[in-house]
């Protein structure tokens, strides 16, 4: 078997080759795990809802509620016990992370008291931003049972009283970010 | 027994990460466990293995000069091909591993066995070779992350066997470099002994 010369017409040929077949071979994977990637995000965001949240026996998913932010939209799922609010797990985001949006689920209770945060998703850097989740740091304990109302949602460099990440401001900052928003969106109306 | 000595060279005397320190990025970075050393090395193992067949296959249709993109986007396709696949079916391990699985495309390994040995040689030889580099990866990191687990939580595979904390270095990024450091002692020691 010679080898193909290096010709212009030669490189743009087997280039353009190579790059739709595995264009092609990519789009079919694609399909065929669309379906399940989303059941799996589905039964993973059911598991932050439950972690997040207090004891309840009502339906979340069933009467989730949405309230349009900043552009785009933050999902609730209240929990109700004996058709009490007991505590509301919202999902909300950030664009200011270092590398793409951050996701998170934010357990509120009823007075506006932090019960619980899970990372859904973040392209942070492995090592650095990535401690911003549950069991790689105690940085997202800090906020657990605290009330924003006396318990200002920035990292101390910028004035507040969230102990920051080492070497990882922009990560703390955007987690804050997202951690705000959706108490500021409780508290305009999302506590129902 | 020819492809017997690709694959034991892959496995053993070039290590990739005791011998050859190809890939240690990935495998400093995830080898806080065994799972995820494991998993990591798996998924190399894979798209190590397609790779090379891909590249053996197609090794006279790519003229030389566009060698080095062609493989590239080989080895970027397969790689995105494992993330779904984990994404679809091991959300688990996902959530640990996701972070890194886009690292293989970097890892010189793949590259490397793409370009010094699929590209020259023959279908059966590429596949021992991809097989005994990867599975030389994935024990190589087993080592590593059971060292680190053990040491770093008190536990093997999930199972605790101590209470309380282990030592915390080993988990974090010093440890790995200390644990890596001893391990390529002791692998040196056997190979001169076997030499």
């Amino acid at each position: 078997m010679a080898k193909k010369e290096s010709t212009f017409s030669n490189m743009v040929i087997s280039l353009s080759v190579i790059t739709l077949t595995a264009s092609i071979a990519l789009g079919f994977v694609y399909e065929l795990t669309k379906a399940p990637i989303a059941a799996a995000k589905y039964a993973a965001k059911m598991k932050a809802i439950n972690e997040v949240l207090p004891a309840y026996n009502n339906l979340p998913n069933e009467e989730v509620y949405k309230i349009a932010v900043d552009n785009d939209t933050l999902y609730f799922y209240p929990a109700r016990e004996d058709n009490k609010l007991v505590g509301t797990a919202i999902e909300t985001f950030t664009k200011k992370g270092f590398s793409g949006n951050i996701k998170l689920m934010v357990g509120i209770l009823p007075d506006g008291t932090i019960n619980d945060i899970v990372v859904l998703e973040h392209k942070e850097t492995p090592g650095l931003g990535d401690k911003m989740s549950k069991g790689k740091s105690d940085f997202s304990l800090q906020f657990h049972g605290k009330n924003p109302e006396n318990f200002n949602l920035s990292i101390r460099k910028d004035g507040g009283d969230v102990d920051a990440i080492t070497a990882t401001t922009i990560s703390s900052r955007a987690y804050c970010d997202a951690v705000k928003r959706a108490y500021n969106a409780y508290m305009k109306g999302g506590n129902k | 027994m020819n492809q017997w000595k690709n694959f034991n060279k892959g496995f053993f005397r070039e290590n990739a990460v005791f011998v050859l320190f190809l890939g240690l990025c990935p495998t400093l970075g995830v080898t806080t466990s065994v799972i995820n050393g494991i998993g990591m090395g798996l998924a190399t193992t894979f798209v190590l293995l397609m790779s090379n067949i891909v590249v053996t296959l197609a090794k006279s249709f790519i003229p030389d000069k566009v060698r080095i993109p062609s493989f590239i986007v080989i080895i970027a396709s397969f790689v995105t091909v494992v993330e779904l696949l984990m994404q679809a079916y091991l959300p688990g391990l996902f959530n640990e591993l996701g972070l890194f699985i886009p690292l293989i495309v970097v890892n010189c390994l793949v590259l490397g066995r793409a370009e010094a040995f699929a590209s020259k040689n023959t279908f059966t030889s590429s596949v021992f070779d991809a097989l005994g580099m990867g599975f030389g990866f994935t024990m190589a990191l087993f080592f590593l992350g059971g060292v680190r687990e053990i040491l770093g939580s008190g536990s093997f595979l999930g199972f605790k066997f101590i209470s309380g904390d282990g030592i915390l270095l080993f988990i974090l990024a010093p440890g790995a470099f200390i644990a890596l450091g001893y391990l390529i002692m002791i692998m040196n020691k056997i190979n001169k002994k076997t030499a």
